[in-house]
C-alpha cells in the first residue's frame, strides 16, 4: 500500500531558511516512514525528534490518534482568533469587559479553545501603551495565537525589551509620544498575555470581520498597532 | 524583592532582586514552579502577586518617561516588605 | 550569579526580526511535549529546568526547538520513562529508515 502525496496534511509552509514542507505522514504510523526528501539533512535533533516519539508509542504512553489530533490542533491556532476576540472587544463594551475579566472564558464564548493555561488581556488606552515579554524563556499564548515569532523568542527582544523599550518598538516601525506610558509584561508565572489594542480612528461603523483584518499578530505582543491603510 | 542569587530553577528575573516595586493584584496561587521543576509537586501552591516596577527604579540610565514601568508576576516568597511597608 | 538565561535587562544588538515558519519536525516536538504535559509525564517547569540546564554555549547555539528536544529526552531519562540504550537504539532506527528511504525511495512503501 503506498502513500500518495495529497495535501490533506496542511503540516506548514515553505519557509525562509531552510525548512521545508513535509507532505507529512501522520507520525507514528507503522507503515514504514516514508520522508519527503525535500525537507533537507535529517539532523540529529529531527533523528532524536522522531526516537523520542517512536518510543512514547511503543511504550503506550501515547498514541498515534492522539499525536495525529494535536498536530492538528496546533495548526489551528494563529493570532486571527485574537484578532477576533479584539474586533468584539472593539464593538461589544460588555464583552470587552469579559475578555479583560478571563481571556480563556471569553474566548470559549466565541467557540475558541484557548487551552487550560490562563491568558489575561492588557488593554491599550490613550497615555497607556502595553506591551508583552517572556525575558526567562519564551511564555507566550500559543494555545490561542499560535506559535511566537522566532525574535520572541531570541535574546535581543527578551533582554532589551524590559530596559529599553522604546528603542526596540522604534525597530519595530512604532514611536511613541512620551505622554504615552510604555507598560511592559514579563510572564514569569503561569499566566500569559496578550495586548487588547487600542481601536484605531476612522474605523466607525466597521463590522468586526474588517476590524478584526487590522489586528496583526504583531498588535496582540504590542510591537505594532492597528492603523488604517490609506484609502 | 529579596536579593537572592541562588543556583536552580527561578522564575523570578536577575533585573528586579534587590527592587523596590508596588503590588498591582494577586493573580492566582500556583504550585512553585522551583519544587515543580525537580519533580516535586510544588504544594501548597504559592500566591502570585503582579508587582510594577518604575524603569527609573530598575535602570540608573533609563531614557524614557517617568510613567514607563515593568510589571513582573512574583511568587510570594521572593517579596519583601518595606521598612516603612510601602 | 545570574543564569544564562535570565537576560533581562543585558545589552544586545538589533532585533532580528526574519521569521520561518516551523518545520514538521518542530511541530512534532511540540505535539509531544503537550502530550507529556497533559499526561502528567513531565511538567513545563521540568522542561524549563532542562533546558536551562543545556548550559550557556548549547543555550547560544542550539535552536529554540533542539533545546526543547533536548531537554524533552533528558528529563525522561532522569525519569526513567526511557533508557540511554532505548535512545540510542531509537535513534540509530530511526536515521536508518530515513537513510533507506533516501537511498530508494520508491521501494520503500510496505506491499
Amino acid at each position: 500500500m503506498s502513500h500518495d502525496h495529497e495535501p490533506d496534511h496542511d503540516h506548514g509552509h515553505l519557509g525562509h531558511g531552510h525548512d521545508h514542507e513535509s507532505h507529512g505522514h501522520p507520525p507514528g504510523q507503522r507503515h514504514p516512514f516514508q520522508p519527503d526528501l525535500e525537507d533537507g539533512p535529517y539532523s540529529w535533533h529531527m533523528a532524536l525528534t522522531d526516537a523520542v516519539a517512536d518510543l512514547l508509542l511503543a511504550k503506550g504512553l501515547i498514541t498515534a490518534d492522539e499525536l495525529r489530533r494535536t498536530l492538528e490542533d496546533i495548526d489551528s491556532k494563529s493570532p486571527a482568533l485574537g484578532a477576533r476576540l479584539v474586533a468584539r472587544a472593539w464593538v461589544d463594551p460588555a464583552f470587552k469587559a469579559r475578555l479583560l475579566a478571563d481571556v480563556n472564558a471569553a474566548a470559549a464564548e466565541l467557540g475558541i479553545d484557548a487551552g487550560p493555561i490562563p491568558i489575561r488581556a492588557v488593554e491599550c488606552k490613550p497615555g497607556e501603551h502595553h506591551v508583552i515579554v517572556c525575558t526567562l524563556c519564551s511564555c507566550y499564548p500559543r494555545l490561542l495565537l499560535g506559535p511566537a515569532p522566532d525574535w520572541y523568542k531570541a535574546r535581543a527582544y527578551r533582554s532589551r525589551v524590559v530596559r529599553e523599550p522604546r528603542a526596540v518598538l522604534a525597530e519595530f516601525g512604532l514611536e511613541l509620544d512620551p505622554e504615552v506610558a510604555v507598560i511592559v509584561h514579563d510572564s514569569t508565572a503561569e499566566l500569559r498575555f496578550m495586548v487588547l489594542p487600542e481601536r484605531p480612528a476612522g474605523t466607525e461603523g466597521w463590522d468586526e470581520e474588517r476590524l478584526a483584518a487590522l489586528v496583526t499578530r504583531d498588535c496582540l505582543i504590542g510591537v505594532a498597532r492597528p492603523t488604517v491603510p490609506p484609502a | 524583592m529579596k536579593a537572592l542569587f541562588p543556583p536552580g530553577h527561578c522564575r523570578t528575573p536577575f533585573y528586579i532582586r534587590g527592587k523596590r516595586g508596588r503590588i498591582l493584584d494577586l493573580v492566582d496561587v500556583e504550585p512553585d514552579p522551583e519544587e515543580r521543576a525537580y519533580g516535586r509537586s510544588g504544594l501548597p501552591a504559592v500566591p502570585v502577586w503582579r508587582v510594577v516596577f518604575d524603569q527609573h527604579e530598575l535602570w540608573p540610565d533609563y531614557r524614557g518617561p517617568d510613567r514607563d514601568r515593568v510589571v513582573v508576576g512574583i511568587f510570594e516568597p521572593w517579596l519583601e516588605p518595606l521598612e516603612d511597608g510601602g | 550569579m545570574r543564569r544564562h538565561h535570565d537576560m533581562g535587562g543585558l545589552p544586545a544588538g538589533p532585533v532580528e526580526r526574519s521569521e520561518h515558519e516551523h518545520a514538521p519536525w518542530e511541530k512534532k516536538v511540540d505535539a509531544i511535549l503537550r502530550l507529556l504535559v497533559a499526561k502528567k509525564i513531565m511538567t513545563l517547569d521540568e522542561l524549563r529546568r532542562g533546558i536551562e540546564e543545556l548550559g550557556p554555549g548549547a543555550y547560544d547555539e542550539l535552536s529554540y526547538f533542539e533545546r526543547w528536544i533536548r531537554s524533552i529526552a533528558n528529563i525522561l531519562l532522569e525519569k526513567g520513562v526511557v533508557t540511554v540504550r532505548e535512545l540510542a537504539l531509537a535513534i540509530e532506527a530511526a536515521e536508518a529508515r530515513r537513510a533507506a528511504a533516501e537511498a530508494c525511495p520508491k521501494t520503500v512503501a510496505a506491499p
